[in-house]
């Protein structure tokens, strides 16, 4: 048994049915990469291991212990990077992480905001209000969010999005130690990740079910 | 505890510096009140009458104003997947941002409506009763609208469907407002009027958030 686990499950969206039968399993250490074509349920599946969706069908489990039972336990340890960007125009760089690692440490750690910072290349920025960024910069800030506090499982949708070459690498860095040390991560991704040793899960295999599978 | 005031103080920061919605409320409130003397003539006998009624009224729709985009901005960038995913219980981020706009929107409103009555002709042993009825009513008014501007999130046209929502379920407030300030200016009692009132807000405080967090959840989904 896995420590991350997925089984059986079934997600329906609207009245349409995005992929049914769909299993994985994730161990310490170990990286998911979600493969599918636009629409196959990708997203989908990373808002069902965050818990924000609930499957149609089958159970995601931590530690054996379905997510459901658990919600504020599970919260505690994943970051969840979805494709907005969470950045308030009108606060600054710093305050905008600042508030997220404090939100989920409980109290602000300023050296940890500002390493994340200096980690994705903002340093320079900190004060400048995020209204001023670009979209590749909104994007670092956001990935900032998974150095600013420390969490086992990381959960990125399409993390490289308008980000340039140099910081797609960071960002595998970053991966890679994450993993090093014990960490969990998914990620859904049409990028290639230098990260070898990464399982895959192929999405467009899952999809093709009918909905009257689900609900009979 | 830490948690909740951090984002009370996010969102009055954030209010401050692009100045919000809620700021804009007090400026309806009296721009809107000041009609009403043009409206229906400058006899005094009359305005004292109704001045009461205005006050809230428009203290009323103010309110509601203010509301329509507070949880829209979150939603629309992210930020509410991210408080979804917050140690902080759901209903507690609710309950935060409602301080908030409470301290935006629902404190100006205190201060400039004792103003906005002595302008209408309000006899000045009132002011005291319309403070506290506006102090009990305003939180609940913030509380009751926050159900509605979940429930209105992703659509369109959102401001009008929130009216249709909120404004039946403010009908109790106002009745008990009006009639505290009425009851005091007849020389009767407020009291039981402003009980009524801080039964509102007591009813409120806790039962607002969990409907409104179970609204914004069905959203996220």
């Amino acid at each position: 048994m896995s420590l991350f686990e997925g089984s059986d499950l079934y997600c329906v969206r609207g009245e349409r049915a995005v992929f049914g039968r769909l299993g994985f399993g994730l161990d310490d250490g170990q990286l998911l990469v979600l493969r599918g074509t636009n629409g196959s349920g990708k997203s989908s599946l990373l808002r069902l291991m965050a818990g924000l969706l609930r499957p149609a069908k089958g159970t995601i489990a931590w530690d054996g212990r379905p997510i459901a039972r658990d919600p504020e336990g599970h919260n505690a340890r994943l970051h969840y990077i979805g494709h907005l960007d969470a950045v308030k125009p009108g606060l600054s760089v710093f305050e905008n992480l600042a508030f997220w690692s404090a939100l989920s440490r409980g109290h602000a750690k300023p050296a940890a905001v500002a390493g994340a910072l200096a980690r994705f290349g903002l340093a320079r920025l900190a004060d400048i209000p995020a209204r001023m960024l670009s979209a590749g910069q909104r994007r670092r800030l956001a990935l900032a969010r998974i150095l600013a506090a420390p969490a086992s499982l990381w959960l990125l949708d399409e993390p490289t999005v308008s980000l340039d070459a140099e910081s797609t690498a960071l960002l595998t860095e970053a991966l890679a130690e994450h993993l090093r040390e014990g960490g969990l991560a998914v990620v859904a991704t049409h990028a290639e990740l230098a990260l070898p040793g990464a399982l895959e899960l192929d999405l467009d295999r899952a999809a093709a079910i009918d909905i009257a599978e689900v609900l009979g | 505890m830490r948690r909740f005031f951090l984002i009370v103080a996010r969102e009055l920061r954030i209010a401050f510096r692009q100045g919000g919605d809620a700021s804009l409320a007090v400026g309806f409130f009296v721009l809107a009140a000041v009609l009403f003397p043009l409206g229906v003539g400058p006899e005094p006998n009359l305005l004292a009458r109704i001045a009461g009624g205005v006050v809230f009224v428009t203290a009323l729709l103010a309110t509601m104003l203010s509301l329509e985009r507070l949880f829209q901005a979150d939603y629309e960038d992210g930020s509410l997947d991210l408080y979804a995913l917050s140690p902080l219980p759901l209903e507690a981020v609710v309950l935060a941002k409602c301080g908030a706009n409470w301290l935006l929107a629902g404190a100006p409103l205190l201060i400039a409506a004792p103003l906005l009555g002595i302008l209408l002709h309000m006899d000045a042993h009132g002011l005291p009763t319309l403070i506290a009825a506006m102090l009990l009513a305003t939180p609940t008014l913030s509380l009751v609208g926050a159900i509605g501007a979940a429930l209105t999130i992703g659509a369109r046209r959102g401001g009008v469907l929130l009216s249709l929502l909120v404004l039946p379920l403010y009908v109790p407030v106002l009745i008990f407002a009006v009639g505290a300030v009425d009851a005091t200016l007849q020389d009767l009692s407020a009291r039981p009027h402003l009980l009524a009132l801080s039964g509102l807000l007591a009813a409120a405080l806790p039962l607002a958030p969990f409907a409104a967090a179970g609204a914004l959840r069905q959203a996220l989904e």
